[in-house]
């Protein structure tokens, strides 16, 4: 299949300076002026409001299976988060995720 | 000179090693995401090439881009025709987030200069935001220089992998079978990010809000249903932490 060259090069052009942007916003222009407090608290959260939300249906519903839910990846994402829980360390977490994902199907058949 | 020095002189005035330790330890704390951003990026690679890209086109796209998610769901909604519009209006609705990851940093980065600013922007990514702000939430008291030697440590292991593994993954990548599940690096490596930050009742009650509020809220077009999910999650978080401490109070 192909991909038309002007619409293509115009997504990665605008995706790019527009990511920068978004990324430069507070930290370009705010400099080291100091934020409110409950801005700080809120702030606390960013990664666990986030992340969690951005991967659960990709969880549930990935696109490998065409959308069915899998217990393997169910599995593995459930052995990730108690991994990391338990041991406080990403690497750990990714490696019995990861052990999860692909000796779980061997075992269960 | 310093030999007949008589005031001690505090840790953090001494700039080279300060600086130094700052790259070495933020090197260090971020050096386990190689794992998952060889693949990851690999992957890119190879999906990028199979959907007709060329070699340049996909690397123009992992180095000017430098966001994996919302590279794989331009690419995606590319393939299934949508506009263009469209396609920029989701594929920067993912990358929001990332605003959030700027106002975080401001408090501990926004005193350098613009330049220096500019750049941490650039390499400002979910694993490089993720090791940068627990440092900083554990240590806020290091100085300027060392918390910039930090966050740059940090880029090393993760941007320029990036780029080769997407290079890698451009020109050799077609003997990757499917069946690898690959697919499923990404959501690992996000969860593995967030599961050791789930040490608080409020930080539980957060993700708990995100993950079901994303899930619920599936169907709001342009990845609507995430913004607001993490938005309530948000609140979530902040408003039980208030409530928490009140209550023990």
């Amino acid at each position: 299949m192909t991909l038309d060259r002007t619409e293509l090069w115009t997504v990665i052009a605008v995706l790019g300076v527009g990511t920068f942007l978004i990324r430069f916003s507070f930290l370009g222009l705010i400099g080291d002026r100091p934020l409110p407090e409950w801005l700080l608290r809120h702030l606390r959260y960013t990664s666990v409001a986030v992340l969690p939300g951005l991967v659960a249906p990709l969880v549930l519903w990935p696109q490998a299976t065409g959308g069915d839910p899998d217990a393997a990846r169910i599995a593995a994402a459930c052995v990730t988060i108690a991994a990391g829980i338990v041991w406080q360390s990403a690497l750990r977490a990714i490696l019995a995720g990861a052990a999860t994902l692909y000796l779980l199907p061997l075992v269960l058949g | 000179m310093a030999s007949s020095s008589e005031t001690p002189v505090p840790d953090s005035a001494l700039p080279a090693p300060g600086s130094h330790r700052g790259f070495r330890a933020g090197l260090r704390d971020a050096a386990p995401f190689s794992l998952v951003i060889i693949p990851f990026g690999m992957l890119f690679g190879v999906v990028a090439t199979e959907a007709g890209l060329s070699v340049f086109e996909t690397m123009s796209f992992s180095v000017l881009v430098i966001a994996g998610a919302s590279q794989f769901t331009a690419l995606q909604m590319m393939q299934d025709q949508a506009p263009v519009l469209i396609v920029l209006a989701t594929s920067l609705a993912v990358n929001l987030r990332m605003a959030m990851y700027s106002v975080a940093l401001a408090p501990h980065l926004g005193a350098a200069p613009v330049w220096q600013r500019a750049f941490m922007a650039y390499v400002l990514v979910d694993q490089t935001f993720a090791t940068a702000a627990l440092e900083y939430e554990r240590r806020p008291e290091k100085p300027l220089r060392t918390k910039i030697a930090y966050f740059m440590g940090a880029v090393a292991p993760v941007c320029p992998l990036w780029y080769g593994a997407t290079l890698a993954g451009a020109t050799l990548g077609q003997a990757i079978p499917p069946s690898f599940g690959l697919d499923f690096a990404v959501p690992i490596t996000f969860l593995a990010l967030v599961a050791p930050a789930l040490r608080t009742l409020p930080h539980v009650i957060s993700a708990f809000v995100s993950i079901t509020g994303a899930l619920a809220l599936a169907w709001v077009p342009f990845s609507g249903g995430l913004l607001i999910a993490a938005v309530l999650a948000l609140v979530a978080g902040a408003q039980s932490e208030l409530w928490l401490a009140r209550r023990a109070a």
